[in-house]
């Protein structure tokens, strides 16, 4: 049996990790939520790789500089708009 | 299992470069790259004009760099960013030639994360605060210091983190002594993700922002955001102080846009684009890179674009307010990944594809036309025109070979010359090649001149100790000896005093003035005044070989006698009083060198005929008696003992004895300073009968080796290289210098006499070059003839067909256009202008096309000279994906070339709407072409449509194997096109990669690694019997053995999966094959499941795996190239002591000499599964980096000694590659 003291303890720290770590989850993720951040991450891991920036840049036969700006555009919005909030939601 | 990773060549792509006084000399000026891992300096030799490497370290990882040097310092320190986690701070050490790391502070995680920085870095131009920023959210601010012994110092972080913000990138700005600013370009996505109707995204604007730093408070502040209305790519910051009106120059698509902080207004003004370019009118300009120059009195920008045209870009003042921007076209070269100005006035260009320039800037692109500028009052939608031209500004002066990107090779003898070759294909779009490299060093031809007769041997000599260059070449002939003057010409000396009717056996300058000729007969002693005193050698007795140096002479007499001369006060040779006899024909002999602050040499090394080498003392104490003796497993055939000081010059050198053996050998031993005892002894075999000559290799003395191929032995960058050379084969060569030549060599190959000098120091390969149209994707070797087949593919490109066509309706248009007779006449010759204008698209890059738009060719090359036999272009839309040689066997004797295509293949294809108006269904399709047996063409047979882009194809027992989408399919060959004959479309993504041994296929999957295949004949079916539990996204796939395959990952993973034991009786065993159909074990898997044997980060996209031999009589090892043009190989151990040793000296290398950059070594080579069972040569060869005394250490941890160590570093290295 966990203290309770110890729970909110934990629940700070939860707290603490996704406002420094962008990204970690919570309880009340949605599937949107988490895709886009999965999308978020690999394009820019596709960027900031320099092998991974050339591969992609031979393949789409571009520049570079040309490939890097597209990734980062596509940080934006990758899975378009987020869904409507359903009322229950909020509850 | 085991194995060991051996880089044979680093990657080659800069990605970075920045420039400055790094080495703390005055007025120098020097070039850091980053080279994907590594760390390079580079130097410009402007007398030559070439770049030197002067120091390359790898250090696992570089994302940026950044040059920066304190408030009125002089000397330059590096920024790294890298993928650590940590900031770290170098300065360069010209003596030791290495970096040395200053300063490490830790801020992140490791590894390239979306939220920690180290991508960007951005310094104050005044050296006061560093900026280190992540794409995403996290900044951190360092202040940078002197403490009172002038030390830099480094402050803790400062944050200026904001959420959901992505960064683009970043720039210090020059504003003087006040607070150190930075300019950002940042988009905020928070309202976006927040906002399900999709409208804020389209109204949020990028902004460019400002940070200051606070010196005061010790704190940064979000000064100042502006939304800008063009996003931009790059920031440039401009001069300012008293040297400018400081700001920054926002680089937009389309637009370069001036702007500062106060009352400047925007200045703005298009990119111009090229004239009646076939390009895609809605395609942006973007700018790629930058470079900035400037003096005490002015300073200018280069930029360039996509498409390599740089313009010059200056501004006009008018107090400190910025009036007018002007862009200049300047010239056209290769797009770059970076730009360096140096001081000395040239260019250097980091590509991103293909060979790395450097220019000389002859002039500024001042005059002419083509000059645009901000107050020209272009409108929202106007573009500026230019039409561009040949190199004007700049002239090319050096190229350094890159193979990045490296798309596909094959390795093997397939010219046929007894060495493998690696074919590469490297390049994007129209500078594409075809590069074949061989092992060996590029040899640079400076003379070649007949003799009469055939000479057999060389030497060269100085008239005077004082003289810096040498003045004659001694030829000597069969009966007779020639001297030559070395001056501009080279001419035939006649007052050399060297007796010309006699073969000479050795001569040399001797005393400081005189010289020595040494014949059969006797030995003649040329005083500088032209007295000759001569030594007779007694009757019938005759000199065979003789050792000469400064001081000392000795000869070798016929019968095994031993004559020894020294020079006296007076400046006469006197012979030593006693003779020394020898059992048995002395082979060769050497002296050693003079040491600093002695006169004369220690040692004479003397070979005998029965299988010895002997170290003789020269010491006055105990003149001429042996000191130790190695005994040879055959007679020696030339002898040399070279000195190899320490690091740092200080110390005393070490001795190396170089024997070459009759039998081909050569052998290499470490001499003992004092007793003159012989250790260490390493072999290397060199071809017929070596012959070792002295030559000098970067102020060192190096090892010219003669035999049935010439080698070059030398020491650079703290390792001995033994290379062949890649030039005509030489007899006799001994050491040049010249005032055109400082270290060349003079040698004998044939009747003629050749002045060679080596360059490219290091580089394990000889490369040359074919040029290939479009981006070269993959490469199949003829079975039995030396040539290849090669598919080249562009995407967003014409085909010759498209671009005449398109370049016949833009001429129509024009001549439409016109209204009346004279405007007819005139549009008229514009139309032809546009028909015949092609711009070379080698150095202007190809057209480009818009999205979805495909090119592709197929040609067969020979080998030998890279001449096309056989093209065949596709139609525009139809893209050549894989290719195999398939022998079916309904026709045993031809050989058939099956070509993968997609047709309207889409890249990205989730991100389009089938409803757009431009989409055409996406198909396939497979060409077949008959290919003659004696290569010299293939001819089209017919084509055969697939339902999706066609990703791989195999040959499998006389039918083809071909994967689309999730679909293998077995075809036979028809009349008319390929006969499907049996499917499994199972697959869980998209089949990249088909394989196949004995009855096994191996089916890679882009995204689900590999899965087993077994061709059940009597069901005709295709049955899965085992795959893979960990997801690998397959770019290659080699076959190891039977059970065993290697598999490489686009995320640079190599890892070696073995079938389990008992699995082979298991599809044997299953004659109903309902287990291995119908069971199908977890989540759809197969029942069966491969074991992980090996695993390894390589650190690259890897591009192409095979097991070959990369050495005449080598063992087989596992070869690897990666897109940015490393290529390595991983080799397996002899012995479990073997294996043993190097876990250990890997595990006290990591601890003892962490990678530079900090990041941790095992982790890096676990970046994305556990390392497992490879070391990594890389780190292990790091030993010899390290300081002595911790080698000492290091070394009496693993019970060895240093030498031992490095010893066993070069077998490996030897015993596999080179």
């Amino acid at each position: 049996m966990a203290l309770p003291g110890e729970r909110f303890h934990v629940l700070a720290q939860l707290e603490h990790l996704q406002s420094k770590y962008t990204g970690t989850g919570h309880a009340d993720m949605n599937r949107h939520e988490w895709v886009v951040n999965q999308h978020r991450d690999t394009r820019a891991f596709q960027m900031s790789h320099p092998g991974m920036n050339t591969y992609i840049a031979v393949v789409e036969n571009e520049s570079r500089a040309r490939t890097r700006f597209n990734l980062i555009n596509r940080m934006i919005q990758p899975c378009g708009p987020p869904p409507e909030k359903h009322p229950l939601d909020d509850a | 299992m085991h194995l060991y990773n051996l880089t044979l060549q680093g990657q080659t792509a800069i990605n970075q470069a920045i420039q400055g006084n790094f080495s703390g000399l005055p007025k120098s000026q020097e070039i850091v790259v980053g080279r994907g891992s590594a760390l390079e300096l580079l130097q410009l030799d402007t007398v030559t004009g070439k770049i030197k490497v002067m120091c390359h370290q790898d250090i696992f990882g570089v994302r940026s760099l950044l040059a920066f040097r304190l408030t009125a310092g002089t000397r330059d320190f590096i920024a790294v960013g890298s993928d650590s986690g940590r900031i770290v701070i170098l300065q360069y050490n010209p003596e030791k030639t290495c970096f040395e790391r200053l300063h490490q502070e830790t801020f992140g995680k490791t590894g390239c994360r979306r939220i920690v920085p180290g991508h960007y870095l951005a310094g104050d131009p005044r050296g006061r605060a560093l900026m280190i920023g992540a794409v995403e959210r996290q900044k951190l601010v360092y202040i940078m210091n002197r403490d009172a012994e002038a030390h830099l110092t480094i402050s803790s972080p400062l944050e200026a983190h904001k959420q959901h913000t992505l960064c683009y990138a970043m720039v210090g700005i020059d504003v003087g002594f006040e607070n150190p600013t930075f300019a950002c370009l940042e988009f905020d996505y928070e309202d976006a993700d927040n906002d399900p109707t999709g409208e804020a995204a389209k109204r949020t604007q990028q902004t460019l922002t400002f940070y200051e730093l606070d010196l005061g408070l010790n704190h940064v502040v979000r000064k100042y955001a502006e939304p800008l209305t063009d996003p931009g790519n790059l920031l440039i910051a401009v001069p300012g102080g008293n040297e400018g009106p400081s700001g920054v120059i926002v680089c937009c698509e389309n637009y370069i846009v001036y702007k500062n902080l106060g009352d400047q207004p925007d200045i703005r003004c298009p990119i111009p684009r090229r004239r009646n370019e076939l390009d895609d009118a809605d395609r942006t300009m973007l700018i790629i890179a930058t470079a900035t120059h400037k003096t005490k009195n002015m300073f200018f920008f280069l930029i360039q674009a996509e498409n390599g045209d740089i313009f010059k870009v200056t501004l006009e003042t008018d107090e400190d307010l910025v009036t007018e921007m002007k862009l200049k076209y300047f010239d056209t070269v290769p797009p770059a990944n970076a730009l360096c100005i140096l001081k000395a006035g040239f260019l250097f260009v980091a590509a991103e594809f293909g060979n790395h320039e450097l220019y000389q800037i002859a002039s500024l692109g001042e005059g002419g036309d083509d000059e645009f500028s901000s107050a020209m009052g272009f409108g929202e939608n106007d573009a500026a025109f230019f039409e561009p031209h040949e190199l004007r500004s700049l002239i090319p002066i050096d190229s350094m070979d890159s193979l990045s990107p490296l798309t596909d090779a094959v390795i093997g003898d397939i010219a046929r010359e007894d060495a493998a070759q690696l074919f590469t294909l490297v390049g994007r779009g129209a500078r594409s090649h075809m590069k074949v490299l061989r092992n060996g060093l590029e040899i640079s031809e400076m003379a070649v001149s007949d003799l009469p007769g055939n000479p057999n041997a060389v030497w060269t000599v100085k008239k005077n100790i004082e003289d810096q260059y040498d003045s004659y070449i001694v030829v000597s002939f069969v009966n007779a000896t020639l001297t030559l003057t070395i001056g501009d010409t080279v001419e035939e000396a006649s007052d050399s005093g060297f007796l010309p009717t006699t073969p000479t056996i050795g001569c040399s300058m001797i005393g400081d003035d005189s010289l020595v000729q040494i014949y059969s007969e006797g030995i003649r002693h040329i005083r500088a005044d032209k007295r000759i005193n001569e030594w007779k050698a007694p009757p019938r007795r005759q000199i065979v070989k003789c050792a000469v140096n400064r001081r000392q002479v000795a000869v070798a007499l016929s019968g095994g006698e031993l004559v020894y001369f020294e020079l006296d006060l007076n400046g006469t040779l006197n012979e030593f009083t006693e003779r020394k006899l020898f059992n048995a024909d002395i082979a060769c002999m050497t002296f050693s060198e003079i040491s600093e602050g002695e006169l004369n040499s220690r040692f004479l090394a003397l070979g005998t005929v029965d299988n010895a080498v002997r170290i003789i003392s020269l010491d006055p104490n105990d003149m001429l008696m042996p000191l130790s003796t190695q005994n040879l497993p055959c007679p020696p055939e030339s002898i040399l003992l070279i000195d190899t000081p320490n690091e740092d010059g200080k110390g005393v050198a070490s001795v190396h004895l170089n024997i070459g053996l009759q039998n081909g050998c050569l052998f290499r031993n470490t001499v003992d300073n004092v007793t003159g005892a012989i250790m260490d002894t390493r072999t290397r075999y060199l071809g017929t009968r070596p012959k070792l000559f002295k030559v000098q290799v970067q102020g060192r003395s190096a090892i010219l080796c003669t035999s049935s191929r010439s080698w070059l032995l030398y020491h650079f960058q703290r390792r001995f290289h033994l290379t062949p050379l890649s030039y005509a084969n030489l007899e006799y060569a001994a050491s040049f210098c010249s005032n055109q030549c400082a270290e060349g060599v003079v040698a004998i190959s044939a009747s003629t006499l050749r002045i060679i000098a080596a360059e490219k120091l290091g580089v394990a390969f000889n490369v040359q070059s074919f040029e290939h149209k479009m981006t070269p994707r993959r490469i199949a070797v003829h079975p039995t003839m030396p040539c290849l087949v090669v598919i080249e593919t562009d995407h967003a490109a014409y085909t010759e067909v498209t671009k005449g066509l398109k370049r016949n309706q833009m001429a129509q248009d024009v001549e439409e256009m016109a209204s009346d007779e004279t405007e007819a006449a005139l549009a008229r010759e514009i139309a032809t202008n546009l028909r015949e204008r092609k711009l070379d698209e080698r150095v202007f890059g190809a057209p480009r096309a818009g999205y979805g738009k495909w090119a592709s060719a197929i040609s067969l090359v020979s080998a030998t000279t890279g001449e096309k036999h056989s093209h065949f272009e596709l139609p525009q839309n139809e893209n050549a994906k894989c290719l195999a040689l398939v022998q079916f066997s309904k026709h045993p004797d031809a050989v058939m070339v099956l070509v993968g295509c997609g047709v309207n293949e889409i890249l990205n294809s989730s991100e389009v709407e089938p409803s757009d108006s431009n989409y055409r269904p996406v198909r396939g399709c497979v060409y077949t072409f008959h290919l003659s047996p004696n290569g010299d063409r293939f001819d089209f047979l017919h084509r055969t449509e697939t339902p999706l882009p066609v990703g791989a194809i195999h040959d499998f027992r006389g039918m083809a194997l071909v994967g689309f989408g999730k679909f293998l399919r077995m075809y036979d060959i028809g009349q008319k096109k390929l006969l499907a004959k049996c499917e499994n479309k199972n697959f869980p993504v998209n089949i990249v990669n088909i394989q196949s041994t004995g009855q096994r296929i191996i089916v890679s999957d882009s995204q689900e690694s590999v899965h087993f295949l077994r061709y059940r004949k009597g069901d005709n079916q295709l049955v899965v019997f085992a795959d893979d539990t960990t997801p690998r996204y397959v770019s290659c796939v080699c076959v190891l053995d039977y059970h065993t395959v290697a598999i490489a990952d686009k995320f640079g993973n190599l890892s070696v999966v073995r079938l389990p034991e008992r699995v082979n009786e298991d599809v044997q065993d299953d004659p109903t094959v309902s287990k291995s159909v119908w069971d199908r074990g977890w989540l759809n898997g197969a029942s069966q499941k491969v074991e992980l044997v090996a695993n390894f980060f390589i650190g690259d996209t890897i591009t192409s795996l095979q097991k070959t031999s990369l050495m005449p009589g080598a063992n087989e090892a596992l070869v690897y190239t990666t897109i940015g043009g490393a290529i390595g190989c991983l080799v397996s151990f002899m012995s479990k002591d073997e294996v043993d040793f190097f876990t250990n000296l890997e595990m006290h290398v990591r601890s003892e000499y962490p990678p530079l950059c900090g990041r941790d070594h095992l982790s890096y080579r676990s970046y994305y599964a556990p390392c497992k069972s490879v070391i990594d040569g890389d780190i292990c060869e790091q030993f010899s980096l390290m300081e002595l005394s911790k080698q000492k250490e290091v070394a009496e941890e693993l019970g060895k000694t240093v030498s031992e160590i490095s010893k066993k570093l070069e077998d490996i290295r030897t015993r596999y590659a080179f």
